[in-house]
This record gives structure tokens, C-alpha cells and sequence, in this order.
């Protein structure tokens, strides 16, 4: 027991300051990108076809890039520093199209309407579901729960049961062998209920988007509330959309 | 009488050199191997033209370091030989499954993941979960059927329990779930996706893949990555073995019910994957590898940085697990549950950690080395194979680990980043094996006359392993499946693919 406290004491306090205070990441960690489309070349398609996942379009002469898709592999850096990857970790977006990346800024998650609000905003169950998911986004959706990130105190939990929980959070392209499961969950959770996209495979199939075997993410088989982009998404990343869409950022 | 082919580690063959056997001599050839002591470390079948087939067999020495190939032709049946050569039977129900071919004999010929047979691409997609599972029956006994949606945040699988009461008699596992179709996405590539896809075949071990990856496709350029490319992978690779085991450890813990070290080592896991986001930017080393090297340098005032955190996370990481290996409540908890006989482990052809804990001689570092494996000396090694075994293995790894990355911090060699790919060389064969955190990672690759991938085939150690745990179960209770189940923490997406 001695050996415990004593230890207890020189591992200290590990749960971070945030969202009081913002996260310090990795130099290198490659959050939201920025596009600067004045000085995109003519003609020059490389950034495009540079982009494993087919993310990038030109439109109107400058990258559009789908947030969706990206797996933030900085293909795309050209020359002419036109996409810049930027340390944001803020990526999470409540709608699909709003992922689309251009000359505006990206319309981070608005939070729940107030009814829905009234009843998640304190207290949020989540049964999180892997169809697909290669386990990077799901270690770092479970990392949410060690006491760096200690989800519990923003009153959030992941739970073991659908038929305790308000909204799925799932990870991966959907594989057709994990389909119906992934739909009977989803069925078994009581309404109003949630639909949270956690990482490029669940939002557009990442790099699986072209396999026979899944789909292309779980926005063409359920209505989603919160996409959050990312291969794996940071933990930050997925937590920030969470407290968003519960109006507490 | 042809010879069969000998070959190491990060090499290649031409097509040409090697040379059909029949299939008897194929077949005897392979059981004398087993039995002098080579182990089955891949086995596939690839189309040839007009519905043959070439079936594929590697044969890893682990005492010589060198790999023997075996290979004979087949048309629409081939003789099992899993009755006499157990850790044959999942290869031989993999050939099944994806070419529709029928291992003549085969002791009990259930699915493997699910897939669709690759020459009837139209037909019909079978059913996930659903086969004919063995059952254990009497009057007494109930089968307690779990997944694939389980309780924590954990990827799908289905277990059955056949059990007596609390005792488990047998555990029945079906996988597929997470089948993506890898190996199939692989054909004809290199593409521009492939390297991405590699790196998520098993998303805990992206380093291991994309480093069997990398060396494969370098191997085939006939280049070789720079020597300070190799230390960055290795370095990597050791971060990615330190993460995962300490994760381990947090997790045997709280499944042990000691939340102190589950806690810390929770958090301390996630320190350590900051390591590697420092170097390359990903928690999970996406986007470090690239085929001929690294995409990502340290200078020294990083490395010297890095040294300093890493001192901290050794501290945390020796005091966390100073605590779990010294209370009498948690190794009591441990000892002697999910026993796996080295006897049992070498018929079913375990490898890594799990091979290791059950006392045998199975790490690639040692016994077949890449690159920069040179200084490796030391296996890691336990005997009795329970989950104590296991867990106290970690703690030995880690410790080795960490002098490692300790090693390679202070002394990166000098030199390049990396080195031009030019293309692939046609119509050969390349082997590259790396010891990932689990174990065993094993990539051949096969390539067409353009110098593609014809045939891209993956091991990943959980292939092997599942049949352990399975194993390991029987006879003990079914409330110690969580506890075995983590003592192993196999994947299900490298099973998968």
C-alpha cells in the first residue's frame, strides 16, 4: 500500500489542462491544411495526382481539398508551397460537404441543437463500434479514456452496451462482413441517438476507398453527426469535436 | 531431382530458378523440413494461366538463418497435409477460401475470413460468422457465443465457448470481420495507394509493415535503403514495440484489476507514441517510410531532446511496472492461467512474444536479421507460457527496448536519407521478414513480367497466433478469457487483411 501511495505521488497529476489550455503537438504533427491558391501554377496538376486517395480537385484553377479523403500524407506539398500543412488539430466538421477545403476557412463543428443540447450536453454514452478500422483510430479513441485526456470529467463515456448509449461512434470503411452488425448496433440504440465518423476510413473509405469488400464509409449507409477527419485522428482532435458538439468549445 | 530453393531474409529469386516440384515430393519435402525443425512461415497459391495454379511454400530455419522455398503446380485440388502439420491447416483454408481450390483431406475445412473466391468475383458473398463451428456436446454443456461487437473499444471478432460450467472445453474463433481485401488491392501495384494500405494492414504495427514493405520493394530495385535510413526505421520500429508493450502491460493490469499501473501505463503509452509523432509528425509512424528510405531526419539537438524525454518515460515506465510485477494480488492473478505448452506452440507454428513466452527460439532480430539488426543480441526469452510468462516478457522487452532506442539515439550513423527506386525487376520473387512488436511479419511478393505485383502475400503474426490463444483457453475458466485474451492482444485486422 506504501509502495502505491508513494508511487502514485511521483507519477503526479497527468490530466491535462485542456480545453483551458490548448495542447502542445508535435513540431512535425500535420493538422489542417492551408491552401494559398495566388500562387498555384496554370495548368500544374500535381498536387492532384500526387494525392493517394484522389482528395484534391482543381476548381477554378486552385486545390480543393476533401478533408474526407485526406489521409495527411503531405503528398501534396509542391514546390510552389501552395498546400501548407498547418499544426491545427481542429478539424472536426458536422457536415460532409463542409469538409471540402478551399479558400474558406473550415466551419469547425457547430454544437447540438438546443433540445438535443439539453439532453446529451451533460451526460453523453457512447458505444463505439470498429468496422473495418486498421486499430489506430480505434487506440487513439480509446486513449480518451486514460488520464491525460480522462473523458469522464467533460461527461462523456464510452459504454458496453448500445442500449445504453446516445450515439455511435465508429471507425473504419465498413466492411461488407461487418455491415450488418455495424446496422443492428445502430438499430439497438435508443432514439434521439448520434452517429459519430471517427478517421478518413469512416468518413470516405481512406485507403480502402477503392475495395470491393467495404464501403466507402458509413455516411452512405447512416446519417452522420460529427465527422472528424484524420488517419488516425489525433486524440485531441476527436475530443475537440466531441466537447464542440456538445457546445462546450 | 530438383533442388528446392534456399534464400534469406531481404533477398529475391528469379521466377526461372525455381522449379516445380511434383506434388508428392513438394508434399514430403515439406513434412521432412517440419520435422527437422523449419517452421511454416508462409504458404499461398498464385494464378497461373488456364486454371493452374502455383502453390507456394516458405520454410524459415531459424537455427541456419536461411529460408528454404518450396513450390508445385495445382490445379483444382492439392493434398492437405494439416493432419500431420497443424500450422499448416489455416494456410491450407486460406488457399480455399481465395482461389476456390480444395486441400484434399483437410481435417476440418471452415472459413477463414469470409472472402470472396477471387476467380468468381460475381458470386454470391458469403456470410460473415456463419460456419459450422466445432462444438462439444453433452447435456451439461453450454456455449456462450460473444461478438462481433464487444464491450470496450476493441476491433470485431466471434468467440464461442463450448464450456462445463466455468470451464472453458473450447474456444471457437471466427475472424473476417474486418476483411478490407489488402492482398487483392495489392495486384498489379506498386500503386499509389499501396504503401498507405500496407501501413493500415495492422494499424499498431504500421512501422513493422511498411519497414517488410520497403525492403521488399528495395530488394527488387536491387538498392539497399542508407544506413542511417535503416537505424530511423529501427528506431521507429522500437518505439512501436515499447508503445504497445507498455499498453499491454495497462491493459493486463486493469484486467487484473490493479488500476494504479493500468492508469499510468495508459498515459505513459501515449507519451511514447509522441516519440515517434516527433520524429515523423504520426503517433503511429504514418508517413515515416517511404520504399528506399525515410521521408524524415533527426538532427542532433532533436536526438539529444528525444534522449532527454525518453530518461523521463523510462522513470514513469520502471516505477508503473516496479509496481504491477511486485503485487502478490496481480501475480497471483497471472500465474499459471492460459497455459501454452512449447509443444502445443511449435505444432501451430507460433511466433514473437507469444512463441517466446512459451520458451522457444523464435525472434527474427536473432535468428534472421534485417539491416540494422547487428547489434540485437539478446533473445527474450520465458518457459512456462501463462499469462504471467507473457507479461513478464514484456517487461524484459521493454527494458531491452528502451536500451535500443537509447543506442540508436546517441549514434545515428551518418549519411543519406534515402535512395532512388528505379523499377522493379520482372518475374522474381522477394522474401522480407521484420519482427514487429507481436511477432513474425512476413511479405513475399511475386512479380509479372512488367516488373508489377503479381501476387502479394502478407503474414501477419496473429495468423499464427490465434490458434494459440484458442488453445491456451482450454480448461480454464471462461472469466479468464479477457486476461488471456490481452496476455496475447492479438490483431484482428492483420488477420483479416
Amino acid at each position: 500500500m506504501l509502495k502505491i501511495l508513494s508511487e502514485r505521488f511521483r507519477q503526479g497529476n497527468r490530466t491535462s489542462a485542456f480545453p483551458r489550455v490548448e495542447p502542445v503537438l508535435s513540431k512535425r504533427f500535420r493538422g489542417l491544411p492551408q491552401i494559398d491558391a495566388s500562387r498555384c501554377q496554370n495548368g500544374c496538376q500535381s498536387c492532384a495526382d500526387d494525392c493517394p486517395t484522389r482528395a484534391i480537385e482543381l476548381k477554378e484553377g486552385a486545390p480543393v481539398l476533401d478533408l474526407g479523403r485526406c489521409l495527411f500524407c503531405s503528398n501534396c506539398v509542391c514546390p510552389h508551397d501552395i498546400i501548407k500543412f498547418s499544426n491545427d488539430y481542429r478539424l472536426a466538421v458536422r457536415k460532409r460537404k463542409n469538409l471540402f477545403l478551399g479558400r474558406e476557412e473550415l466551419p469547425l463543428a457547430e454544437s447540438l441543437d438546443d433540445k438535443l443540447k439539453k439532453l446529451f450536453g451533460r451526460s453523453l454514452k457512447l458505444r463505439v463500434v470498429s468496422a473495418g478500422g486498421c486499430n489506430a483510430c480505434e487506440a487513439d479513441c480509446n486513449v480518451l479514456g486514460v488520464p491525460t485526456y480522462d473523458l469522464g470529467r467533460f461527461g462523456i463515456q464510452i459504454v458496453a452496451s448500445p442500449r445504453h448509449a446516445d450515439g455511435l461512434l465508429m471507425t473504419g470503411p465498413v466492411t461488407r462482413n461487418m455491415q450488418a452488425a455495424l446496422l443492428d448496433t445502430y438499430a439497438a440504440l435508443p432514439e434521439p441517438k448520434l452517429v459519430i465518423a471517427s478517421g478518413a476510413c469512416a468518413i470516405a473509405g481512406g485507403p480502402f476507398c477503392d475495395s470491393p469488400e467495404t464501403n466507402s464509409g458509413v455516411g452512405e449507409l447512416l446519417p452522420v453527426d460529427l465527422y472528424v477527419p484524420g488517419c488516425p485522428p489525433h486524440p485531441y482532435t476527436l475530443l475537440d469535436g466531441l466537447l464542440r458538439l456538445l457546445g462546450k468549445r | 531431382m530438383s533442388l528446392s530453393m534456399q534464400l534469406k531474409n531481404n533477398s529475391s529469386l528469379p521466377l526461372n530458378d525455381i522449379h516445380p516440384l511434383p506434388v508428392e515430393e513438394f508434399a514430403s519435402r515439406l513434412l521432412h523440413s517440419v520435422a527437422d525443425g523449419l517452421r511454416v512461415s508462409a504458404y499461398f497459391a498464385r494464378p497461373r494461366q488456364e486454371g493452374q495454379f502455383d502453390l507456394i511454400c516458405l520454410l524459415a530455419n531459424d537455427n541456419s538463418g536461411k529460408l528454404q522455398l518450396l513450390q508445385t503446380r495445382i490445379s483444382e485440388c492439392f493434398p492437405s497435409l494439416a493432419a500431420q502439420c497443424p500450422q499448416l491447416q489455416l494456410f491450407e483454408r486460406e488457399v480455399a477460401e481465395q482461389f476456390g481450390l480444395q486441400p484434399v483431406g483437410h481435417p476440418w475445412l471452415k472459413p477463414v475470413r469470409f472472402e470472396r473466391n477471387w476467380r468468381e468475383e460475381e458470386a454470391p458473398a458469403p456470410l460473415a460468422g456463419d460456419f459450422s463451428a466445432y462444438r462439444v456436446e453433452g447435456e451439461e454443456i453450454h456455449e456462450v457465443a460473444v461478438g462481433p461487437v464487444h464491450a470496450g473499444v476493441i476491433e470485431p471478432g466471434h468467440f464461442r465457448f463450448q464450456c462445463h460450467g466455468e470451464e472453458v472445453k473450447h474456444l471457437e474463433i471466427s475472424l473476417g470481420f474486418q476483411h478490407r481485401g489488402l492482398e487483392k488491392l495489392l495486384c498489379g501495384g506498386p500503386h499509389k495507394l499501396s504503401l498507405k494500405q500496407i501501413e493500415a494492414a495492422a494499424g499498431d504495427t504500421s512501422i513493422g509493415h511498411a519497414c517488410a514493405y520497403c525492403r521488399n520493394l528495395e530488394t527488387l530495385a536491387g538498392v539497399q535503403a542508407p544506413e542511417r535510413a535503416e537505424a530511423l526505421r529501427s528506431l521507429a520500429l522500437e518505439l512501436e514495440r515499447l508503445a504497445n508493450h507498455v499498453g499491454d502491460v495497462g491493459a493486463l493490469s486493469g484486467d487484473t484489476g490493479f488500476l494504479p499501473t493500468a492508469s499510468y501505463c495508459g498515459s505513459i503509452r501515449g507519451n511514447i507514441l509522441n516519440l515517434t509523432a516527433e520524429l515523423c509528425g504520426s503517433r503511429f509512424g504514418r508517413g515515416l517510410l517511404i520504399p528506399g528510405g525515410v521521408n524524415f531526419d533527426l538532427n542532433p539537438d532533436e536526438c539529444r531532446k528525444l534522449l532527454e524525454r525518453l530518461t523521463v518515460i523510462e522513470h514513469e515506465v520502471n516505477g508503473a511496472l516496479a509496481l504491477f510485477y511486485d503485487s502478490p494480488s496481480v501475480l497471483a492473478r497471472m500465474d499459471g492461467v492460459g497455459i501454452l505448452s512449447a509443444e502445443i506452440a511449435t505444432e501451430l507454428g507460433l511466433v514473437g512474444m507469444a512463441a517466446r513466452a512459451s520458451g522457444l527460439h523464435r525472434d527474427l532480430r536473432l535468428t534472421h536479421p534485417g539491416p540494422a539488426d547487428g547489434d540485437f543480441i539478446e533473445m527474450v526469452r520465458q518457459k512456462r507460457g501463462d499469462v504471467h510468462s507473457r507479461a513478464l516478457l514484456r517487461r524484459r522487452e521493454i527494458a531491452a527496448s528502451f536500451a535500443m532506442v537509447r543506442q540508436l539515439l546517441q549514434k545515428l550513423p551518418d549519411g543519406d536519407l534515402r535512395v532512388a527506386l528505379g523499377p522493379l525487376q520482372p518475374n522474381r520473387l522477394a522474401v522480407a521478414m521484420v519482427e514487429g512488436w507481436r511477432g513474425e511479419l512476413v511479405h513475399v511478393v511475386v512479380t509479372d513480367g512488367r516488373g508489377k505485383f503479381d501476387r502479394y502475400k502478407l503474414v501477419d503474426p496473429s495468423f499464427h497466433n490465434w490458434n494459440g490463444l484458442a488453445m491456451a483457453l482450454r480448461g480454464q475458466q471462461i472469466s479468464d478469457f479477457p486476461l488471456c485474451n490481452k496476455s496475447f492482444n492479438l490483431s484482428y485486422c492483420g488477420f483479416d487483411l
